[in-house]
């Protein structure tokens, strides 16, 4: 069990002037499960492999429980990992799989076997320990793999995206077998996925990469509710959050015919702004059916049973744009119908360069 | 992999079974002269040099006189052992070298490994009748003329580059992953490669060392400038059986056989390991 300290740690490839992972500062506490989520080069793998000392890291530094790793090589960080592909060791046998690290570290046999045994009864692989990784489903062998970590009860979990390769039933249930196994071990653990529903899930906190540099890392509730730029708005959530530029009419916020209610603080800031662009999300719930309102039409309409979402094309500016709404899982709207919209909760105006207007989330009024 | 076989849709049977008959053909045409080798060794001189002969008296004399001792003449025995000793401990060393030559090159590159690789292989550029001058005058000065120590360093400076080459890119096959995984399970440079990276390559090593075995059982060039008197080896022992006079051509074929078997057997031996490595290396 570790706290773990990025401090101004960066990553720049060779043959690359653009950093891979930009001054990333951050604080994961001990015993806490921390997920990196960001798009593809985001540089999120980047970060955990620094971690993991796979990566070798230019400037700043790494610190665990308040040491120095940054150039202490992997083996010797007392770190486990869980790779994407598994990287189960082809040639050996689940329980030799298992067994491998403790090996490295001189535990008698006898030892071992003991505490392969105890992880594969956590994980419900005692059938499998003597057979090859080959000769096992998808499933079975992330298993083995979460058992190679387990098994030497390591500072420090690192996940690489170890679900992704699983089926979407299977997913769903690893994952909170996986965070309650966390949650029982209390062992820190940094996670990575691009998955934002496995983050969200998951996280004690959420930390949000784009292009190397660290966006947000909070909650995943404050994530949802305060995101601090356009981007994390429009990362986290699914669907994602409708998010529109306008232009200031009248001293407010128009979607289409629609004045967006603002918050006193809002308000001022759209009145004071200079140049009277802006950006408003609105979250797909936080839109409300209306006996008057925006008008527009029903283009998708997608019924998951607990809930409906609505494609709805409304005027915007002398353009045509797409919203989501989301509606009660029975609703019986078709497609081609007409509704009308009110915004009914929250929302989230951005600057033009899609930073957050006002730090704290705007008031719901209806 | 699947052993069965069976019609393929679309098959035009006509065709496939002209297809069949060729490659017999071709095939048999390939073996002709290695059966005629068989045939020969077995024959006495006179049934081998008149006209070809399908039916004939087997005997096994000829071997008896090629593997006979006579004072003052390389004897089987002798050459066998030399061959043996010499192909052995380059192969030996080769492998030694190669390993961690391939590991640096293809799991931990240096920048130029590209040039490097090319270094390797630009030593076998040069034709060996071109060297052959300095090595003759260098072997002369350090007391090697004669020695199998001059066959050892040469088979192996002449397989190395091959084995680096061969290896190189097998040990690129090995998933990244799973050296950083034996890294994160506390494994140093010598577990990585030994425990982990060592018996996914296994088959590729199997095929890499009998290459160099058979390159070194069959080199003559070298052998029979460098070691014309003392540590002669096989290629040269056959070629000893040709004689100016009389004929020759039943003793040739019965010495070539004999030359022929170690290979033939390290062959099978290596082909059962490389196809059963091979279908144990499902990785994903």
């Amino acid at each position: 069990m570790a706290e773990v300290r990025y401090a101004k740690a960066s990553r720049i490839y060779p043959g690359s002037d653009e950093p891979a992972v930009n001054a990333l500062d951050l604080d994961i506490a001990d015993g806490e499960l921390l997920v990196l989520v960001g798009p593809s080069g985001s540089g999120k793998s980047t970060a955990l492999r620094m971690l993991a000392g796979l990566e070798y890291v230019d400037e700043g530094s790494i610190f665990i429980d308040d040491v120095d790793v940054t150039l202490t090589p992997p083996q010797d960080r007392d770190i486990a990992m869980v790779f994407q592909n598994y990287a189960l060791y082809p040639s050996m046998t689940v329980a030799e799989n298992m067994g491998f690290a403790l090996k490295q570290q001189g535990v008698s046999k006898e030892d071992r076997r003991q505490r392969v045994e105890e992880a594969a009864r956590i994980l419900d692989l005692t059938p499998y320990l003597d057979r090859k990784p080959k000769n096992l489903s998808g499933g079975q062998r992330q298993r083995v793999a979460m058992g190679r970590a387990i098994v030497r009860s390591p500072r420090v979990f690192l996940m690489d995206e170890p679900l992704s390769n699983l089926d979407a039933k299977l997913r769903v249930q690893t994952r909170t077998e996986l965070a309650d196994l966390q949650a029982r071990l209390g062992t820190t653990m940094v996670y990575v996925t691009h998955d934002q529903v496995e983050a969200m899930t998951m996280g004690h906190r959420v930390a949000v990469l784009k292009d190397g540099i660290l966006q947000q890392v909070d909650a995943p509730r404050t994530l949802y509710n305060a995101p601090v730029n356009r981007f994390v708005a429009g990362f986290i959530g699914s669907p994602a959050m409708n998010i529109v530029d306008v232009e200031r009419r009248d001293g407010g916020i128009f979607i289409g015919s629609l004045e967006v209610p603002l918050g006193e603080a809002e308000s001022a800031a759209v009145r004071n702004d200079s140049g009277g662009s802006f950006a408003v999300g609105v979250r797909p719930e936080h839109f409300a059916p209306a006996s008057s309102g925006l008008v527009g039409e029903v283009v998708v309409v997608e019924a998951l049973g607990s809930e409906t979402f609505l494609h709805v094309r409304v005027h915007h500016q002398g353009e045509e744009i797409t919203l989501v709404v989301r509606e009660d899982g029975q609703s019986d709207t078709n497609r081609g119908d007409t509704v009308h919209l009110a915004v009914g909760g929250p929302v989230h105006l951005f600057t033009e360069d899609g930073e957050r207007l006002v730090p704290t989330p705007a008031p719901a009024s209806a | 992999m699947s052993d069965k076989t069976g019609p393929v849709v679309g098959q035009n049977r006509p065709l496939s079974a002209f297809l069949g008959l060729l490659t017999w053909a071709i095939g048999l045409l390939f073996f002709f002269p290695i059966f005629w080798l068989v045939l020969n060794g077995f024959k006495d001189e006179l049934d081998a040099n008149s006209s070809p002969k399908l039916f004939f008296e087997p005997t096994i004399d000829r071997f008896t006189e090629v593997t006979e001792e006579t004072t003052g003449l390389l004897s089987f025995r002798e050459a066998f052992f030399n061959s043996m000793s010499i192909v052995l401990v380059s192969t030996a060393i080769v492998m030694l070298l190669a390993i961690p030559a391939a590991y640096s090159l293809a799991i931990r590159p240096i920048k130029k490994w590209r040039d490097v690789l090319f270094f390797f292989i630009s030593t076998k550029f040069l034709p060996i009748v071109g060297a052959l001058m300095p090595l003759w005058i260098i072997a002369r000065d350090l007391d090697l003329l004669n020695t199998r120590t001059v066959l050892i360093v040469l088979y192996t400076g002449m397989n190395l580059p091959l084995a680096v080459w061969m290896m190189r890119s097998f040990f690129a096959e090995v998933p990244r992953e799973l050296v950083e995984a034996a890294q994160m399970d506390g494994c140093g440079l010598y577990g990585q490669i030994r425990s982990v990276i060592l018996p996914i390559v296994a088959p590729g090593l199997a095929a890499t060392a009998l290459l160099c075995v058979i390159f070194a059982w069959n080199e003559f060039f070298l052998a029979v400038q460098l070691n014309p008197v003392d540590g002669s080896t096989i290629p040269v022992w056959v070629a000893s059986q040709e004689s100016g006079r009389g004929n020759f051509l039943a003793k040739l074929s019965a010495a070539s056989l004999l030359a022929t078997i170690p290979v033939v057997l390290a062959g099978w031996v290596a082909q059962k390991r490389m196809i059963r490595g091979l279908a144990m290396g499902a990785i994903k």
